[in-house]
């Protein structure tokens, strides 16, 4: 297996504090590769580097073997990678039948295009309807965005992502405020997602971090303490005082 | 588990044209027939109508608030106002003209206007427009300076209809041209083009995350309502024959602002509806008090943006849902 995702002693400075320190990291073409760590450590600010959001202070981020650090964040996708937020980032007053649908556009290149309506755009409006489908949003699709519960935009972010077939997708902590009830339909969606599909997760909730993840990298102060397969990570005492200490803290 | 597939009905259905669009597109008609002599007012309202339309494509739909428009609507006005003066005179060139100078210098400054915030834009557009109007102020053997540019001599409109003392040709001219563009600016607003203006709008952090590049679509959306504000003001000066250096005053693009949030912004039909209803309000309150009718002005607004945010347009709307419930 070769790394598909791929960052070169990655640093990120906020004035100065260190946010992301020296982080080099391989996620392997199809992983379902898992990043954890207590509150602070840097993760959703790596994502931000990943996708774009940031520009690192030094170091580099190679996708499918490119250098990407200078891309912007829509060329990234263009090639690949897509994320998605940890706080909801939807369209609220579209319906989520526009909403996805904008992003099958953007995905298709019609995005440009201004003489036919929408619905002229078939193909696009199909695929939109057919992701939906698969997600059981059918019965909201006509619906505004943000009239929905809060449990179904969590899925409507993941959708928006999805729109744009991703061959690395980047989940920061995608079941964030909603129920466990709720949160384990998410995961079972996201588990059912095809196998090229690589993707690196942020989770709190660490039984679901390790049914679903088959690598593990532990991240504390900006810096990657360990990776590791599920098994080892949980036998790492390193990882358990971290945990231990932030318990202990708290 | 079902795997029903969503209801495509109501994405069909919405760029088409429904019945209260084609009730209001019969007003036109019935205000020759009402009011024949305030034709000259009227054609003033389709063409301010017209330069409100420019701003909703790019501050309703794109998000982008300009208080310098006037800049675009001024170049119009004057690149049709020169051409017309040394003896190019056919409208529909001045009108070309007028776009395409206006289009030239909103693409140039687009690049100005996407950089930072709100109040950068409000500050950077504003610039503009002042630039522009203290240009023409001073270039007097250009463009008469306060006097105004005079001596626009028009050909007929495509050939065939020579302006009159009456202004028929001038109004049904001016209903034409803004009939075909809010047209255009109908499918524009409907395409995938304009969805992703509204999805800059409403969320310019996630744009980006999808794909798509935002500052194109800017540029892009930025240039096309410079065009559109050119051809109005291409159009003013075709009907009055004349170039008054207020076509890049700063009142024109505040009163414009005004226009828009009274009628709705995002909506097409609120640029519209906030301009007759402005210009009318300004014509009988400025028939009974001259000098105070801003006042009353004044009061409307703060309750409009109090009270009813989205304007007479979203008040309407809102009506409707009510009734029907």
């Amino acid at each position: 297996m070769s790394a598909v995702l791929q960052t070169r002693n990655l640093v990120k400075k906020f004035g100065g504090f260190v946010a992301t320190n020296d982080v080099s990291l391989n996620i392997e073409r199809g992983a379902r590769h898992a990043l954890i760590g207590p509150n602070g450590a840097g993760k959703t600010t790596l994502i931000n580097l990943l996708s774009g959001f940031l520009e690192p202070t030094s170091g580099e981020v190679v996708l499918k073997g490119e250098i990407v650090t200078k891309l912007a964040q829509h060329q990234r996708v263009k090639r690949g990678m897509v994320r998605t937020f940890q706080i909801n980032c939807l369209f609220a007053e579209m319906t989520v039948l526009e909403a996805v649908s904008l992003a099958v556009c953007e995905r298709l290149g019609l995005g440009g295009h201004w003489w036919r309506p929408l619905a002229a755009q078939r193909d696009a409006v199909d695929e939109a309807a057919a992701l939906l489908a698969s997600l059981h949003l059918a019965d909201v699709a006509n619906e505004q965005t943000r009239n929905l519960a809060y449990g179904k935009q969590r899925l409507i972010e993941i959708a928006l992502a999805l729109a744009a077939k991703p061959q690395v997708l980047l989940l920061d902590e995608p079941a964030a405020g909603v129920p466990t009830s709720e949160s384990r339909e998410l995961f079972e969606t996201i588990a059912r997602l095809p196998r090229e599909v690589t993707i690196l997760l942020i989770e709190h909730d660490m039984d679901l971090v390790f049914r679903f993840a088959d690598r593990i990298s532990v991240m504390v102060n900006g810096a990657l303490l360990t990776e590791n397969t599920p098994d080892e990570i949980a036998r790492d005492k390193r990882v358990k005082e971290v945990y231990l200490g932030e318990a202990l803290d708290g | 588990m079902s795997t029903t597939a969503p209801d495509l009905s109501p994405l069909r259905r919405a760029a088409a044209w429904k019945t209260p669009e084609l009730i209001f597109w019969l007003l036109p008609i019935a205000a020759y027939f009402l009011f024949p002599k305030s034709l000259s007012l009227l054609s003033q309202m389709a063409i301010t109508a017209l330069f409100a339309l420019s701003l909703d494509l790019i501050l309703g739909y794109a998000g982008i608030v300009s208080l310098g428009h006037a800049a675009f609507f001024g170049l119009g006005a004057y690149a049709a106002g020169f051409l017309a003066k040394y003896g190019y005179g056919d409208p529909l060139l001045g009108l070309a003209v007028g776009a395409l100078v206006a289009a030239i210098v909103g693409y140039i400054t687009s690049f100005l206007v996407l950089r930072g915030s709100d109040l950068t834009r409000l500050m950077v557009t504003l610039g503009v427009a002042m630039m522009l109007y203290e240009a023409a102020n001073k270039l007097t053997e250009f463009t008469g300076g306060v006097d105004g540019l005079q001596g626009v001599e028009m050909h007929q409109v495509i050939g065939l209809f020579g302006f009159d003392l009456y202004g028929k040709t001038a109004y049904w001219y001016s209903i034409g041209v803004l009939f075909v563009l809010f047209c255009l600016a109908r499918r524009v607003v409907n395409s995938p083009f304009g969805l992703s203006l509204r999805g800059i709008k409403q969320n310019v952090r996630r744009m980006p995350a999808i794909g798509a590049p935002v500052n194109g679509r800017l540029t892009a959306v930025y240039t096309l309502g410079a065009a559109y504000a050119g051809i109005a003001g291409a159009l003013l000066t075709q009907t009055t024959q004349f170039v008054s250096l207020d076509v890049l005053s700063f009142p024109r693009s505040a009163e414009l602002m005004l226009m828009l949030v009274l009628g709705g912004s995002g909506r097409l039909y609120g640029a519209l509806i906030g301009t007759m209803v402005f210009m009318v309000a300004h014509h009988y309150l400025s028939d009974l008090n001259p000098q105070y009718w801003q006042f009353w002005l004044g009061a409307v607004l703060v309750l409009v943006v109090l009270f009813a945010r989205d304007g007479v347009m979203g008040l309407a709307q809102k009506m409707i849902k009510a009734g029907k419930s």
